[in-house]
Parts: C-alpha cells; sequence; structure tokens
C-alpha cells in the first residue's frame, strides 16, 4: 500500500511538472523546497516546467529492474527544459541508438511503471526525440 | 435554448508504432492482398508499452488546450469514451483531469458503448455547456483498442484518441444539430475478464453499421433540413476503408467529402476514436462556412450524429498544435509481429 500514498503524494510533480520558483531570488526548484537553497526565503510561486527542452547527457539500461524488464534496453537521461531546468527522466518512444546528446525532446504522459498484475499503475513524465 | 455551442479546441493524439496487414498474415497463414483488398486497410497504429488510453488522452487534451484559452480548472466536465479503459474500477477520467489540472470541481464519468463510447461524451459535454451546468466540458474518444490474435479484427484494432473541449463562445465550430439512433443489436460483445471481443461476422453489416449509420444520418438530415450537396466534409465510424466509403456512398454523398476524415487505410480502426479522430483531420483543414456532418456507430447498437458548421476563428486554431494528419503520416516506427506480441501483452510469461 505505500507505493500508493507515496504516488500519490507526488501527483502534482509526476503529471504536471509543478515546481516552486523562489519569490526572491526567481531559483526553481523541482520538486519543491520549503526553503530556497540560494537566498534563504521561504515563500514560493507554484509555476509549470517546459514541455521542451534538450538531453543533456543519458545512459543505456540493459539489464533493467524486475518492473522494466520487458522494456530494456532503455534510455534514462538529463533533460534540460527551455525553462532552465534539468531533471533526470526515461526517454521513451525511440532506439537507444538514435540518441544523442543536445538533442531536442518533448515532454509526454506516459505510463512509468505498473504495481504488478493487480495494484496501480503508476503515470508521469517521459522524454520523447522531437521528430518535428 | 438558441444558446450557441460547439468546439472551442480539439486535439488529437495518434501513437507512431505501425504495422502492416502483411507483417500479421504472414504469421497466420492468412492472404495479405485478399484482407488488404477486403478492408481497405494497409496498416494500423499500435500503443507502446507505455501507452494506454489515459496517456492518449492526456496527449490528446493538451493539444486542444493548445487551441483555446482558457484554464483547464473552468473546465466543469470530463467524459472519456473507451472500450480499453486501463483499470476495470478506477475511473480514467481522473486521472486525466487531474494530468491536465482541471480539478478538483469537475463531474466525471467514463463512458462505454463500443466504438461510440467518444461520441457520447462529446454528446454529453456539449449538452451539459448547452443547459448552462458548466462553462466547458471535455469529450474525449480513445482506445488501445483490441482484437483477438488471428481474428479479422486483429488487422484493424488500432490507437488513438481525439479530445473536444466544448462551450459557448469563442466557437472554433458550431454544433448545429445532433441526432442519435439506437437499438439493441448484438452484433459485438466483450464479456466481463475477456481479453477480446466476440462479433457475429457478416452480422456486424447490413443490420447493425448500416442500418444505424443511415438511421442516424438520414435523422438528422431530416431534422436540419440539409442534402448531402450542402456539407463540404462527411466522417463516418471507420472500422474498416470499404464501410464509411459505401455507407457514404449510399446516402449520396461523393467520395471527396469523405477522404479528407477517412484515415483508417493507415490508421486502422481506432473503436472510440475512430470518428472522432476522422473529424480532427477535416478540422485541421476546414474553412470558416464549411459544414461537416459526422457520424459514429458503437456496436450493440447506436450511431451519434452531429452537424457542425465551421467558424472565422478555426483557421488561427488549427496550427497551434500538431496536426492529426502528420501524427498519421510522419515519423512512423514499423515493427514486426513479434515486437506488437510483445507491446499489446499478447505473450505468456509465468513469472
Amino acid at each position: 500500500m505505500g507505493i500508493t500514498a507515496r504516488n500519490w503524494r507526488e501527483y502534482p510533480q509526476r503529471y504536471r511538472m509543478e515546481a516552486a520558483k523562489c519569490n526572491k531570488c526567481g531559483k526553481i526548484f523541482f520538486p519543491p523546497r520549503l526553503v530556497c537553497n540560494e537566498c534563504g526565503n521561504r515563500e514560493f510561486e507554484q509555476v509549470k516546467l517546459a514541455g521542451e527542452g534538450k538531453l543533456k547527457t543519458f545512459t543505456v539500461i540493459r539489464v533493467a529492474p524486475s518492473n522494466f524488464i520487458d522494456e530494456q534496453p532503455y534510455a534514462v537521461g538529463i533533460v534540460e527544459l527551455t525553462d532552465g531546468v534539468s531533471t533526470l527522466m526515461q526517454i521513451t518512444d525511440c532506439d537507444p541508438d538514435e540518441l544523442s546528446i543536445g538533442m531536442r525532446v518533448k515532454i509526454e504522459f506516459r505510463k512509468v511503471q505498473t504495481e504488478g498484475d493487480a495494484g496501480i499503475l503508476m503515470y508521469g513524465y517521459k522524454a520523447v526525440p522531437l521528430r518535428e | 435554448m438558441d444558446k450557441k455551442v460547439g468546439i472551442i479546441g480539439y486535439g488529437s493524439y495518434i501513437p507512431r508504432n505501425r504495422i502492416k496487414v502483411e507483417e500479421i498474415a504472414k504469421i497466420w497463414g492468412a492472404d495479405a492482398p485478399s484482407y488488404k483488398r477486403g478492408l481497405m486497410l494497409r496498416e494500423k497504429s499500435v500503443p507502446a508499452p507505455d501507452q494506454d488510453t489515459i496517456t492518449l488522452s492526456v496527449e490528446a487534451t493538451k493539444n486542444a488546450l493548445k487551441r483555446c484559452n482558457i484554464d483547464p480548472k473552468d473546465i466543469g466536465a470530463i467524459y472519456i469514451g473507451s472500450e480499453s479503459h486501463p483499470y476495470a474500477v478506477k475511473p480514467s477520467g481522473t486521472i486525466v483531469a487531474e494530468a491536465i489540472g482541471a480539478v478538483p470541481a469537475i463531474h466525471s464519468a467514463d463512458f462505454e458503448f463500443a466504438c461510440k463510447a467518444g461520441s457520447e461524451g462529446m454528446f454529453v459535454a456539449h449538452g451539459l455547456v448547452k443547459a448552462g451546468l458548466i462553462k466547458y466540458g471535455l469529450g474525449i474518444g480513445a482506445d488501445t483498442s483490441q482484437g483477438a490474435p488471428g481474428d479479422a479484427l486483429e488487422y484493424s484494432a488500432s490507437a488513438g484518441a481525439a479530445s473536444f473541449i466544448f462551450a459557448d463562445h469563442e466557437l472554433l465550430a458550431e454544433i448545429e444539430f445532433t441526432y442519435s439512433y439506437m437499438t439493441d443489436t448484438p452484433d459485438f460483445w466483450r464479456r466481463e475478464h475477456q481479453f477480446y471481443p466476440q462479433h457475429a461476422g457478416r452480422f456486424t453489416g447490413e443490420p447493425a453499421y448500416f442500418k444505424h449509420i443511415l438511421g442516424a444520418a438520414e435523422g438528422i438530415l431530416k431534422q436540419s433540413g440539409t442534402k448531402p450537396e450542402d456539407f463540404k466534409y462527411v466522417v463516418f465510424h471507420q472500422p474498416n476503408g470499404k464501410f464509411p466509403m459505401r455507407v457514404g456512398k449510399m446516402l449520396g454523398f461523393k467520395k471527396e467529402q469523405i477522404e479528407t476524415g477517412w484515415l483508417v487505410p493507415t490508421l486502422g480502426n481506432t473503436y472510440s476514436g475512430s470518428s472522432p479522430l476522422g473529424l480532427t483531420a477535416v478540422l485541421d483543414v476546414a474553412e470558416p462556412g464549411d459544414r461537416i456532418l459526422m457520424v459514429s456507430y458503437g456496436s450493440g447498437a447506436g450511431s451519434d450524429a452531429f452537424i457542425f458548421s465551421c467558424t472565422d476563428l478555426l483557421p488561427a486554431a488549427q496550427n497551434k498544435a500538431k496536426l492529426t494528419r502528420d501524427y498519421l503520416d510522419k515519423h512512423q516506427r514499423y515493427i514486426d509481429y513479434g515486437t506488437y506480441s510483445k507491446f499489446r501483452k499478447k505473450i505468456i510469461k509465468n513469472n
């Protein structure tokens, strides 16, 4: 049951990529923090992260954890979004061989993992190479 | 009640994976040219393992929101029609509403009526706006369709979603008339706990698809006092390529009126997303003043018909989101039957 509640608590970030922007210095935190580590301010504005970015770096998982075995090989990388925020995510809908650093990606809502055959379905953001 | 209600935003989403008829036919010893000719269909879309009705609905709705300037929190109802809701018990609508930021002041229900569930969602969402109960209503048709291995349906059952936001202002297309036609006709069904639907073969044609599409189309033409030549475009439910062309001809429509929204030859049958996706492809290219007739069909059986009239605001909205034909015709990834079987969880693993 623990994973159900934890996943639910993280909906704002996993579903909508909601971040916290410091009202004083403007630094953006994802996930949100209570205290800005730049200026010590405690007041934040809720902002939604950008839906596009570029691949800063990535690695290919060829020996996956049990929940992800059917997806191997798959890539996980750090995406720098157009608003300057960098965050870690899976890169999907591609052959890992077609990926390169600096490649433009967009964010899509995807199924991230499932809790076995009978548990909850967990959704969130993933990166998809921009092919336009 | 003469309030004008219609579409303020629309969007689509189609997965990039495709499988060709030849690839399926060679596994089952079937004659691919016969299937391609019989179904008028060459390939179909396949959802990735991390895609389902919910993820397709979210992406289609994000595109719909790009085409209108509204706050998702003002959406008062969300109705998703699908034969493949990921949960047996737990709504798809709550997840989609949460993902687009439309919670908590919103009504939701997941609809099921075979391939007509999407147009049902559209009908109810638009009706609530017309009644003044909500400001915006969201109707979605989405499916990751099921077809049993080796069955004729396996060649066509595909995946995609279309999303429509209804309002009473800033309309891209006004809904002028609606008409529904329904009887109890058991042409196609799926019992509880069954993976794949059953169908009654040729019985799915004359007493089912054709009777109900004709009933709804003739009903709305009579109700509105219109004739086929009054429409620039017409979209029928597309279980295969042949049926919509044939029913169009029976009603007096020309091929040119049908082709723009006729996606099935390279998309397949997206079940609840079928005619709604055809409508998005038409809205992508329609011009102010163009009239569109859409008639869905869902086994069991029934049809919903809509007459849309495009407004001056449509052209500026068209390119604010990815076009349906771009999803359909660009960057496809062709997969073999082994990969398809893995993606669609047709391989039994005892672990």
